[in-house]
């Protein structure tokens, strides 16, 4: 039996439910036939921020036409507690209030309509206390959701004390809402005995499924959760679906009934938790070239009221505080605050983008302090032989990567012709400023919580040849039923349309991770094809048996099995095997090898690899208004050897323009009371199609892995978010013009405000 | 409850509805027509996009009643049984969609924007015209390419998929 050279991996194949979704024959969770009897939830929200609920009164709530039941925290069957980890998230608010709108209360009703009317009429009385709502205010009262924690590497104080050049600052970058164009939902249906089924739109089944079975005070055996695909998920669903849809399968077995909890928009900004913001406070010394020889980061980051995932967050804010860039002397401190305030959680990126601006932001300072191109400084300060060793103690090894593919955009870009025109541009222009910014990205792959990085993966092949593939890895667009489906059918040497994708379900692949960390097809697509080989092999044994030829000489291509001059279709054999009692059913297992991260000793190795990326973006900016334009994007990724670059392009070109959302439009606003006042796109500036230009090139880097991920591809989920930083550092650029010399503060996002401010502040040097 | 009568997807369909119900709950609960998402709730995001009377709407903030008599066409009408609408066939060519909830209401919004500006629609045109249409996933630069393939099938002429 040969390994043959992969038939439909590689290839720019379209998402498995591309003519599903133009057609709209591909159901989401609110589009599915709701079961006979099912009810429909909404929430009471709280009216604080802050506080002790005196007294609840649900006397009219309860008499509201169409109204079942009512539910509060007392009813709760199991534990009151949705959190991923720590216990610190109620389902619905107790006596306590910690962030305005929280839940108190979930009202069951025969329609969506007349829930929502009767969730608005009960009676929350509270004794408001005040709300801790901004960066400045956990400050002030010290309060953090885990401890403080930092790495360390050398003197980095004598270091920047020392250095020929210092420089200080302070780094302000705001949250950003996922904004998945599906909102959250859920659909729970009581089966036999204690059993629940729960439709969730998730990114981590199994732990919507613990969470659930701990509210019901139930077995993880009886409760089952399905997700066949998310519309969106980005972060957004990986720790925060699981709140719905333990409140839906709450209220279904309490009524007995199937109930739906799916959150009106505005009520979906408010309830669930946003990418962090940040306040990061630097020193750093350098020589005459912008060489960097010590540097301090302090990354104080708010987490909201609970810890949710701010622990992996902000430790990914740490790792990526290098970027691309070796630091001699170098402490990364960071501060988890507490506030009253929805909690914040992962967005894809994972608190890596927030580092990776940071370090951005100061090798800009240096450049424009030093009067040098910020792309030379960037290149002087990368990772090169000798100085190879992240700040966490981890070598990176694969740093041979990142330098070529600069260069390579560079060239193609026509960075260095572009530079000089624009600076003729800006010099004969008053008013329009033009500016440029090519930047690295190098973003470590895997969840730094070793036990996350396990997937499995169970296939059958049916008595017809036909495949079932099933595995432990949620859809949300990115295409990665379609990626494994790929790797499963080449194994077969099968057609894709004899693979039959099915939903993510916890009976059929159990105690799996989140799909998350950009590694949603490492993972599964390394199990399935486990799964695959083992009953490939069985089904080898029995062709050459049939055949009389050895194992080795049969080979299973376009449909049919191959052994010495003989061959049989792929049906016919797998029908052989049911005869002969050969079992044509099996699982497969995967767990990366090499990670070796110890937290709490600080040191091993984290990253099983890294992804590169980089990206060249021209802005145009109008210093009376502050507007801004983006004029030009081109982009080198490396997705290694990319098992769908059609896929794989779809996601650099997404991820950039989600990045360039978080750091141009898209600003969240919330009150001194600590209400959400941006809770729509009619106030929250999402990306729109006249946004992105039409210069807007991506290319992939062509390299192998260099270690043995799924056939030498990269993950390529998150990393893009990161090349729009590109476009940030190109309105500082154009802010800069204004005053050489002088670093640009420019805060994030840069709305035509923070562009205003920033001008000011420059044009006062 | 009063009666609300329409034609959709050429068939004619009524129903008695509370007056306050809203055309994408009409066509979502009453029809089974589900293709038809709500995103957004407000008629920002563009996802409840379908055609009344020939013309692109937000089917989210308008009122069943409102299309008494009127002729509906929801994505499920666009295909003529298994064959593709040009412009869907183009989404589906220019992967022109990722998670797929906006990709109903973006097709009904390009197809509108042919019927109103042409088959050669320039990028710039197409990006502007989309302004009423959200995508979370895509960067838009594969939906602009399969608008403006999609809109080149539709006039007959041939783009070649790149």
């Amino acid at each position: 039996m040969d390994d043959a050279p992969p038939v439909l991996v590689h290839q720019a194949i379209t998402h498995d439910s591309a003519i599903r979704h133009v057609t709209g024959a591909a159901p989401y969770i609110d589009d599915l036939p709701e079961p006979a009897g099912t009810l429909h939830l909404a929430l009471g929200l709280a009216p604080v921020a802050r506080g002790r609920i005196t007294t609840l009164d649900l006397e009219k709530v309860r008499n509201t036409p169409g109204v079942v039941a009512v539910f509060t925290s007392k009813d709760v069957p199991g534990r009151n507690d949705v959190s991923p980890s720590l216990g610190d998230e109620p389902m619905l608010a107790g006596d306590e209030i910690s962030f305005h709108s929280q839940p108190v209360f979930v009202v069951a009703a025969t329609t969506r309509r007349a829930a929502r009317i009767a969730a608005r009429l009960g009676a929350i009385e509270v004794e408001q206390e005040w709300a801790s709502v901004s960066i400045a205010d956990a400050l002030s009262t010290g309060e953090t959701v885990l401890p403080d924690y930092a790495f360390r590497r050398g003197h980095p104080e004598p270091a920047i004390d020392g250095a020929a050049r210092r420089l200080a600052g302070e780094i302000e970058i705001g949250g950003q809402e996922h904004f998945y164009l599906e909102g959250q939902i859920a659909l729970a249906v009581p089966g036999e005995g204690e059993a629940m089924f729960v439709h969730s739109s998730t990114q981590h089944p199994s732990e919507v499924q613990h969470i659930v079975a701990r509210v019901l005070g139930l077995a993880d055996h009886q409760v089952t959760i399905e997700c066949r695909r998310m519309g969106g998920g980005f972060g957004g669903k990986e720790s925060q679906a699981s709140h719905w849809a333990a409140l839906a399968a709450f209220a279904a077995r309490l009524t007995g009934k199937p109930c739906k909890l799916r959150l009106d928009r505005d009520e979906d900004f408010a309830l669930t938790g946003k990418r962090h913001d940040f306040l990061s406070r630097y020193r750093v010394g350098y020589d005459e070239r912008g060489l960097i020889e010590g540097i301090t980061f302090e990354h104080l980051a708010r987490c909201g009221y609970s810890a949710d995932l701010s622990l992996g967050v902000v430790d990914r804010t740490m790792f990526h505080s290098d970027n691309a860039y070796y630091l001699p002397h170098v402490e990364i401190g960071s501060k988890r605050l507490k506030t009253n305030t929805v909690s914040n959680t992962a967005f894809r990126g994972f608190g890596g983008p927030q580092g990776v601006l940071a370090i951005e932001q100061v090798i800009d300072a240096i450049a424009h302090e030093r009067g040098l191109d910020p792309l030379d400084v960037r290149k002087a300060n990368f990772y090169r032989d000798g100085s190879s060793v992240t700040p966490y103690g981890m070598e990176v090894f694969d740093r041979a990567t990142l330098l070529p593919l600069v260069e390579a955009l560079e060239a193609s870009s026509d960075y260095r012709a572009r530079r000089i025109a624009i600076a003729e541009h800006n010099a004969r222009s008053p008013i329009l400023k033009r500016g440029l910014a090519l930047t690295p990205v190098k973003f470590g792959i895997s969840f730094t919580l070793k036990h996350l990085n396990q997937a499995g993966a169970l296939v059958h092949v049916y008595s017809d040849g036909s495949v079932m593939l099933n595995h432990g890895g949620t859809e949300m667009g990115q295409g990665l039923y379609t990626k494994v489906a790929q790797i499963v059918a080449d194994e077969f040497g099968l057609p894709l349309e004899r693979v039959a994708i099915t939903a993510t379900r916890t009976d059929k692949v159990p105690n799996t991770g989140p799909t998350a960390a950009s590694s949603g097809s490492d993972l599964n697509g390394m199990a399935a094809r486990e799964a695959a080989r083992t009953i490939r092999l069985r089904m080898a044994e029995e062709a050459a048996r049939r055949l009389d030829v050895a194992v080795s000489a049969i080979r299973f291509e376009d449909g049919l099995v191959h052994g010495g001059d003989e061959t049989m279709t792929f049906a016919e054999l797998a029908r052989f095997c049911v005869l002969e009692r050969v079992s044509l059913s099996a699982t497969g297992y995967y767990r990366t090898p090499g990670i070796t991260w110890d937290r709490a000793e600080k040191t091993g190795r984290p990253f099983f690899y890294f992804a590169y990326g980089a990206a060249c973006s021209e802005v145009v900016i109008d210093t009376m208004t502050g507007e801004m334009k983006l004029l030009a994007v081109d982009i080198l990724h490396d997705c290694g050897a990319s098992l769908n670059p059609a896929l794989d392009i779809g996601q650099i070109e997404g991820g950039f323009v989600q990045g360039l959302g978080w750091l141009t439009t898209e600003e969240l606003v919330f009150d001194n009371e600590g209400r959400l006042r941006t809770h729509a796109p009619s106030t929250y500036k999402i990306p729109v199609a006249s946004d992105v230009p039409a210069h807007f090139h991506v290319e992939l880097w062509d390299e192998p892995n260099r270690e043995d991920a799924i056939y030498r591809s990269k993950a390529v989920g998150e990393p893009p978010v990161m090349l729009a930083i590109s476009a940030f550092m190109a309105i500082a650029d154009a802010i800069h013009a204004l005053a050489p010399g002088n670093p640009v503060q420019l805060r994030a996002p840069a709305t035509p405000e923070a562009i205003l401010d920033a001008i000011d502040r420059q044009r006062a040097k | 409850m009063p009666k609300v009568s329409m034609t959709v997807n050429g068939k004619r369909v009524s129903g008695n509805v509370d007056a306050r119900t809203l055309l994408v709950d009409f066509l979502r609960n009453e029809q089974r027509l589900t293709g038809t998402h709500v995103g957004c709730d407000t008629s920002q995001c563009g996802a409840c996009v379908v055609h009344v009377d020939g013309k692109a709407i937000k089917s989210c903030t308008t009122l069943a009643l409102s299309c008494e008599g009127a002729n509906v066409t929801t994505i499920e009408g666009l295909a003529n049984g298994q064959d593709l609408h040009p412009m869907q066939a183009a989404f589906r060519a220019h992967h022109g969609l990722q998670c797929g909830f906006c990709t109903p209401g973006m097709i009904m919004a390009a197809i509108d924007m042919v019927n109103r500006l042409g088959f050669n629609l320039s990028e710039e045109t197409i990006r502007e015209n989309l302004d009423g249409n959200i995508c979370r996933c895509t960067g838009y630069h594969n939906i602009v390419k399969a608008i403006q393939a999609g809109a080149a099938a539709m006039g007959g002429l041939k783009v070649a998929a790149e």
